[in-house]
């Protein structure tokens, strides 16, 4: 019989490997939680969470430069992404950090177009694992308060 | 942890005047190591100390080089009495900083008298070469790619308590290299006393971005250019922090 515990450890599990595989996350994000015990149990939720304040403050920063019209600074644009692929590459958020190599490429050749998708783009995923990771975080808490570990996900 | 900038500062002074009642003040602990770590990102500034707390170190994290120098009584040229008995046994920096890279910061923390002595490592997320290399010439213990790991830490805490075990991994390994280090070269500098040994008990790791650039596969231009871009540093010196993978 499948209880509730083993069920929502099977949904942490696969979920986790899922995102894994759809490269929202790199080892990166495995090496955060090795870094969780019980005297820090929740690590990982507080890091993640500093850095999506990091990805909305510095998106705004990106944002308002890409808005001098016709007085556009790249090198602020690209020192606000250089800053955010370095938070996004210490998390393991490995698309953010993706999209942030692009969108540097386009900043240092002063491609607006580029940067204004690039930005459109970075925005859009660092939401969705935003609400990927908030799904797991609230599996592994469903998990505790059922009376069950959170199982180690081998990658 | 260290939002604002500063957290625990372990200066023997104030060790010293702790006491309770007419008892003696607790012992200095002399084994527990203080680092000062240094990065403008607030993220990183977390990892970084979760990193060094887990691995048994006291921290102190600052978000600039100036900071940094402030903590340590060289952001002017009185000299400070109190400074004296600051103890920090590693700083380790960011490279890219705006204000103080952390180049600038390892220069000023080699020229002085009180902080020479106290290895410096640098954290970059970009593998430059010739960064990498200014760096060490410049006396950088280690130079460490971002993100950086547990056991990149790990690495650097077993060095610091001198129980260095000497292995297939340094930031700049030349392909000729193995696993025994050459021991007719001349000894490292104080004060660390290196334990040179192979390694060859512990499994091998997934390879870290560190490993694949400093792989066999590097070109024997590269190589030279190792040889040839800094002739007074001595290879064990390159070696002296170890395995970037090792847990």
């Amino acid at each position: 019989m499948d209880t509730l515990v083993a069920q929502l450890q099977r949904q942490f599990r696969d979920y986790t490997i899922s995102l894994y595989h759809q490269g929202f996350l790199d080892d990166q994000f495995t090496e955060l939680k090795k870094l969780q015990d019980e005297c820090s149990p929740d690590f990982v939720a507080e890091v993640v969470s500093l850095f999506f304040e990091d990805c909305e403050k510095l998106i705004g920063n990106m944002a308002r430069a890409l808005d001098q019209t016709g007085n556009v600074d790249f090198s602020l644009v690209g020192s606000s992404v250089h800053q955010l692929k370095g938070s996004s590459s210490s998390v393991g958020a490995k698309r953010v950090k993706g999209l942030c190599v692009t969108f540097k490429e386009c900043c240092d050749s002063q491609n607006f177009e580029g940067c204004v998708r690039c930005l459109q783009q970075v925005d859009i995923e660092y939401k969705s694992l935003k609400a990927k990771l908030q799904d797991l975080f609230n599996l592994e808490q469903q998990i505790v308060q059922a009376g069950g570990r959170i199982p180690q996900v081998d990658i | 942890m260290a939002k604002d900038g500063g957290v625990s500062c372990l200066r023997s002074s104030e060790m010293m005047s702790v006491g309770i009642g007419g008892m003696e003040p607790p012992p200095l602990d002399l084994d527990e190591v203080h680092v000062l770590a240094v990065d403008d990102s607030l993220v990183d500034r977390i990892v970084i100390e979760r990193l060094l707390r887990i691995t048994s170190c006291k921290v102190t994290a600052v978000d600039s080089g100036w900071r940094a120098l402030e903590f340590l009584g060289l952001d002017n040229d009185k000299a400070s009495a109190e400074f004296d008995k600051l103890k920090v046994d590693m700083i380790i920096t960011d490279y890219c900083m705006p204000g103080m890279t952390g180049y600038e910061l390892l220069k000023k923390i080699k020229e002085s008298s009180s902080f020479r002595q106290v290895p410096v490592v640098i954290m970059s997320s970009e593998n430059v070469l010739t960064r990498i290399d200014r760096c060490l010439e410049e006396g950088a213990e280690d130079f460490l790619l971002k993100p950086v790991k547990l056991a990149d830490v790990k690495r650097l805490r077993n060095c610091l308590t001198g129980d260095v075990k000497l292995s297939n991994g340094n930031k700049r390994k030349l392909p000729e290299d193995s696993v025994t280090v050459d021991t007719s070269l001349p000894p490292p500098p104080p004060p660390s006393s290196l334990t040179l040994s192979t390694n060859s008990s512990d499994s091998s790791p997934p390879l870290s971005p560190v490993e694949v650039f400093s792989s066999p596969l590097s070109s024997p231009e590269e190589v030279d250019d190792v040889l040839t871009s800094s002739p007074e540093e001595s290879p064990i010196r390159r070696q002296k922090m170890g395995s970037p993978g090792l847990d």
